[in-house]
């Protein structure tokens, strides 16, 4: 038996990012030097342009770099509902998306229904709640020591039942959010600086507010409870967990309510932006280059990630999107990702992939 | 009773490793070639030719591409979507360029610009592995549908933005375009198909195949064995993506018959694609045409099936029932057998051997 | 006898019999129209309240009137989710059951189907989506684009924009904003606005959103306060409209500036913004709101009668009477096909001709109980569209109300780059048909 992975990359300091810093300090050097002989060329407007466009208008900047943040702290939260399960279950849950829709719809068709909006809160987690519980009875329990494949693909057929089931239950015409009856602020704080105007969405502070309390309370649950303990144990080893007593069906049926709930409050902020409909199913793809540039299993890899992704494809789009027509926010973010896999293939804070013979 | 191998002996090594060994198999082979070839036709109608055996044979290949990387080489992929549409609009183009050439020559080549550009997304595997390179490769699915939108030169300058399938004919029979019989399309797919699954079949039971198993069940271990990894890995995107490419472009040409082709080879079809070679089996070639009649055909035949046998179900609750079923037969499949309609199968022969006598 | 052949072969041949009983079954005392419509998917939102005034006006005819010129219409939905793939299976099953009239309900559907209609001879009913250029009936006998296309639509916003600035002359130097889907559908307005941009001077701006960002726009309208564009057209569907109004107000664009294309212009879409979307516009050419007798005949007939699949508050939008207006097109095609052929049940071919020499004045609009529902159309053997006017709506914060008057498209400048485009189409693909079918008489 020998560590094959014999070439650690443990510290971010070590050679491998030394190496590709040095390459992207040279890299950009030489674009810039090209730029300013190029004079007003193609390699101006790459290299040169944008950067003076920021300069020229900090007020539009701090805008992008503000919409880019908020952005990504809604990846992130996204991103978590994965992470949350991956985590403790390693199973790559397809269904995460379609979760924010159904909790979100759940939520607004109570509301719909005549129930006063907190209580459709607690009614819709009480729904969250049996989802979870169905799908391990269900889905997970006979699946259990399957290879993540099957897993993976097991989620699908939850997401498939759960568009069926969701559009025959609640119909497939777009909802309003019930963000004033939740107490969700409403309108803008307009800034004048940097020589304009910066305006700051309430509901944006809200979900950034919102979200970092999540965090945070997850932190918490996850450091200091039985139950967190317990959870962290299973992500480590299934066997070891086992075999000191903690039962994975009820840890599974947890990290499946606690997605749930990560969900619900994807599915109001997500919601509040825009409205409740089964197009939001597309947005939690956006989750994914969050996920591989953070790590599967890292919660703050999911924020760090979101926050990179959200700002990068938001800078991205607006400076240099116009020089290839725009729209190019599609994949700019898998690119931003797998330039930072291929540094390190496990993601900027996921474990380490040893591989042993 | 009827499937006994008992009384067929061996007596060359080619015999004892062929891919069908026992008489009965091959005698089922030929039937249900026969059946294809002749049966379909005969008893099909049009509706049936173009909403069900069509697409499935479309699916069958995409899904027997797919299922050469991520069945024998075990890298996962989302975009083979993406790499379907290289095919698709790499044909286009080739029809405009050489008006005059064999139009199923032109579907084969369009296979291998798509091979191109597969290498060229493959080259991430070496590093990345597992669910990480799944989500990597939907760089390409992003990107290249992006292109498919972006780059008027690929779609000619359309104004629409949409491809159109041109009038070609082999021998005076129109093969695409709008005059071609849905008879005559099938045809020429079931012999594409036919072709390429005898093909992927040589390969996958050869030196290259073993090679690509070796990579999948493990890689360090293959590469100290002596297996050029980057030779390896490429070589399975290359494979994968000339099938995945040629599906493409049957699917536009034959299929679809020109249209809005940036949003067909969307990230859905990616998924669809992955589904079909789960179900159906990873690293097996017959679980391939199982995925494609699951995933393909079984939504169609439920929603057209259904209302014509005498079940009233109309328009969106019958959508709606639809996903639900396919959801839970997709989990239903996965806790009976979770290798797949592949393996079912093989318990069927087993179990077969001994009927009626169990043992 | 192998018995996995043989269950192979039953599993085909039940497959087979499944199919083939969706096969004709047409009585004869009835018309069949097949239509698409899309309940599900990301796109449900718009699809639904469309599909609901289609099948709702057909019910009243025949619960009304006995269905057309006393021919019972058995009218199909089928359920395509906006998804191609699906829409060719529509396509099928409308194919096999000899349907006398296909309505896509998707530019990707139309796009798939025009190829096809000719051969299998069945008229498609685009009603002002599509492809523009099949508005040339001498190249496209088979496809129909009443009452105007999206080239008219674009050009109609132009002359909105130079309406407000106060004449042709004052677009000079303005710029305009195009939000559009990046698809086909929402490409097809760029090359007559491009043409436009350049007689009349002003800029024109591109802003794609990707099917999968409908509902991300963040930083499009980042480039869109960079840019500050005078005007905004929207060429947007589903999720992308209310993302796209919110955000608007989130921006500070004045919405009053920012129109939508007909298809943006649901009840859902505005309402999305809150008080502050009152002022948004969007073409139309479909009045809003249920005091119209059609709409009153509909509710009476079919929708207190518990036969319709759209709540009652619902009747009226805008979208739901888009679709009556729909089924009203087919209903007159099939109406004036009995007249032309002299015939009860006809055939594809005969609606055809129905559809090429239709013309709906406004005496007739009145008998339907239409009068200041609709505007005149008018199709003519080599004009598919009409070319028809349009209006400008205005969202007053719970309605959509009638803000400009009846506006004529720029046919001068239209109907050139049309032929061009269709030409175009017939070349790329070859062998394409030359018109056979020969033009009415009576048009």
């Amino acid at each position: 038996m020998s560590d094959v992975a014999a070439r650690p990359a443990p510290n971010l300091l070590a050679n491998g990012w030394v190496k590709t810093g040095l390459i992207l300090v040279g890299v950009v050097a030489a674009a810039i030097l090209g730029a300013r002989l190029d004079g007003s060329g193609t390699l101006y407007k790459i290299f040169i342009d944008p950067f003076e466009q920021m300069v020229s208008a900090p007020d539009l900047l701090v805008q992008t770099i503000w919409e880019g943040l908020v952005t990504g702290v809604l990846y992130a939260l996204i991103a978590l509902g994965f992470v949350l399960i991956f985590k403790a279950s390693g199973v790559f849950n397809f269904a995460q998306g379609i979760m924010v829709v159904f909790a979100a719809l759940t939520l607004v068709g109570l509301h719909e229904k005549g129930v006063p909006a907190f209580l459709a809160v607690i009614l819709t987690l009480g729904v969250m709640f049996v989802l979870a519980v169905t799908i391990e009875r269900v889905v997970l329990r006979p699946l259990v020591n399957q290879p993540d494949i099957i897993l993976f693909m097991a989620t699908f057929g939850i997401t498939y039942f759960l568009i069926g089931f969701g559009e025959s239950v609640f119909g497939g015409s777009p909802k309003q959010m019930i963000a004033d009856q939740l107490y969700l602020p409403k309108g803008a704080i307009d800034l004048n600086i940097l020589g304009g105007l910066v305006s700051l969405q309430k509901i944006d502070i809200a979900a950034a507010v919102i979200a970092s309390i999540m965090i945070a309370a997850l932190a918490v649950f996850f450091q200091y409870t039985r139950i967190g303990r317990a959870l962290r144990a299973v992500a480590d080893s299934h066997k070891a967990a086992l075999s000191v007593g903690i039962s994975l069906n009820q840890i599974w049926v947890i990290v499946w309510f606690t997605a749930g709930i990560v969900a619900l409050i994807t599915g109001i902020m997500w919601g509040a932006r825009s409205d409740v409909s089964f197009a939001l199913e597309i947005v939690a793809l956006k989750a994914l280059p969050v996920l591989i540039l953070g790590g599967f299993t890292s919660i703050p890899g999911a924020i760090v990630g979101g926050l990179i992704i959200g700002i990068g494809e938001k800078m991205g789009e607006f400076y240099w999107g116009p020089l290839v027509g725009g729209g190019i926010e599609s994949w700019l973010a898998y690119f931003i990702a797998l330039g930072f896999l291929l540094v390190r293939p496990q993601g900027l804070f996921g474990d380490k992939i040893i591989e042993r013979i | 009773m009827f499937y006994r191998e008992a009384g067929q002996f061996k007596s060359t090594y080619t015999a004892d490793m062929a891919v069908f060994p026992i008489l009965q198999d091959r005698i089922g082979i030929a039937v249900i070639l026969l059946l294809a070839f002749v049966g379909v036709p005969l008893i099909g109608n049009d509706f049936f030719t173009t909403t069900v055996m069509i697409p499935f044979l479309v699916f069958s290949l995409a899904a027997i591409g797919l299922n050469i990387l991520t069945g024998y080489t075990g890298l996962v992929s989302l975009g083979t979507a993406a790499f379907m549409g290289v095919g698709a609009y790499s044909c286009y183009k080739m029809t405009t360029w050489w008006p005059d050439m064999n139009i199923i020559v032109l579907i084969l080549v369009s296979g291998l610009f798509s091979a191109a550009i597969g290498v060229f997304f493959g080259l991430p595997s070496l590093r990345i592995k597992g669910f990480y390179l799944a989500v990597a490769t939907l760089a390409a699915q992003f990107f290249l549908q992006w292109a498919f939108v972006r780059v008027p030169w690929l779609f000619n300058y359309n104004a629409s933005g949409a491809i159109e399938v041109p009038l070609r004919t082999v021998f005076g029979v129109p093969i695409t375009g709008a005059t071609a019989s849905p008879e005559t399309r099938y045809f020429v797919c079931l012999c594409l198909v036919v072709v390429l699954t005898w093909l992927a079949s040589n390969i996958v039971h050869g030196r290259i195949g073993r090679s690509w198993m070796a990579v999948r069940d493990m890689d360090i271990a293959a590469e100290l064995m002596g297996i050029k990894l980057l030779n390896a890995k490429l070589l399975a995107f290359a494979v994968s993506s000339f099938y995945c490419g040629v599906a493409g472009a049957m699917m536009i040409f034959l299929w679809y018959g020109g249209g809005e082709a940036a949003d067909v080879f969307n990230i859905r079809l990616s998924f669809n694609v992955l589904f079909m070679v789960i179900i159906g089996g990873l690293g097996s070639l017959i679980g391939s045409f199982f995925g494609a009649m699951f995933i393909a055909g079984l939504p169609t035949i439920l929603k057209f099936g259904l209302p014509a046998i005498g079940i009233p179900l109309a328009g969106a609750t019958a959508e709606h029932i639809t996903f639900m079923l396919v959801g839970a037969l997709i989990i239903f499949f996965l806790i009976v057998e979770p290798h797949g309609l592949a393996r079912l199968w093989q318990i069927a022969k087993q179990k077969l051997r001994t009927w009626p006598f169990p043992y | 006898m192998k018995t996995t052949t043989l269950m192979k072969g039953a599993a085909i041949g039940a497959l087979l019999a499944a199919g083939a009983l969706v096969a004709p079954a047409q009585a004869q005392d009835s018309i069949y129209v097949a239509n698409n419509a899309y309940r599900t998917g990301p796109f449900a939102g718009s699809g639904t309240p469309i599909g609901d005034g289609m099948r709702d006006y057909m019910a009243m005819l025949n619960a009304r009137d006995g269905g057309i010129g006393g021919v019972k219409i058995v009218f199909e939905e089928c359920e395509t989710g906006y998804d191609t793939k699906k829409s060719i299976e529509c396509y099928e099953q409308a194919k096999s059951k000899n349907t006398v009239i296909y309505s896509p309900w998707s530019t990707g559907a139309t796009l798939a189907a025009i190829p096809r209609a000719h051969i299998d001879k069945i008229p498609i009913l685009s009603m002002a989506y599509g492809l523009s250029a099949s508005a040339d009936g001498n190249a496209f006998p088979w496809v129909f684009i009443p009452p105007l296309t999206y080239w008219d639509g674009a050009s109609i916003m132009v002359r909105h924009m130079a309406a407000e600035l106060g004449g042709m002359d004052k677009l000079k130097g303005k710029k305009l904003g195009l939000i559009h889907l990046d698809a086909p559908y929402g490409k097809e307005p760029i090359p007559v606005l491009e043409a436009l941009a350049k007689k009349y001077g002003f800029e024109l701006k591109l802003y794609p959103v990707a099917a999968a960002d409908m509902q991300n726009q963040g930083s499009l309208w980042l480039s869109i306060r960079r840019d500050r564009p005078d005007y905004l057209y929207n060429q947007g569907w589903g999720a992308m409209n209310p993302t796209a109004v919110k955000e608007a107000i989130k921006n500070n664009f004045p919405i009053a500036k920012l129109v939508g294309v007909w298809w943006a212009g649901g009840d859902d879409d505005a309402r999305a913004g809150g008080p502050e979307a009152k002022g948004y516009k969007s073409l139309n050419f479909n009045a809003a709101g249920a005091n119209f007798p059609v709409i009153q005949d509909i509710i009476k007939h079919v929708v207190d009668k518990g036969g319709s699949l759209a709540p009652k508050e619902k009747v009226g939008e805008n979208l739901y009477n888009r679709g009556v207006y729909n089924s009203m097109l087919v209903a007159e095609a099939i109406r004036n096909a009995q007249i032309v052929s002299g015939k009860k049940v006809v055939t594809g071919e005969d609606v055809r001709r129905g559809l090429e020499t239709l013309n709906i004045t406004e005496a007739r609009l009145k008998e339907l109980g239409m009068e200041g529902f609709a505007n005149p159309v008018k199709i003519a053997c080599g004009d598919h569209s009409g070319h028809n006017k349009a209006y400008v709506a205005e969202w007053d914060g719970t309605k959509w109300t009638k803000k400009g008057d009846w506006m004529e498209p720029l046919k001068d400048e239209v109907r050139p780059l049309i032929e061009a485009a269709a030409k175009d189409y017939a070349e790329k693909n070859t062998g394409w048909p030359k018109r056979a079918e020969a033009c009415e008489k009576s048009s």
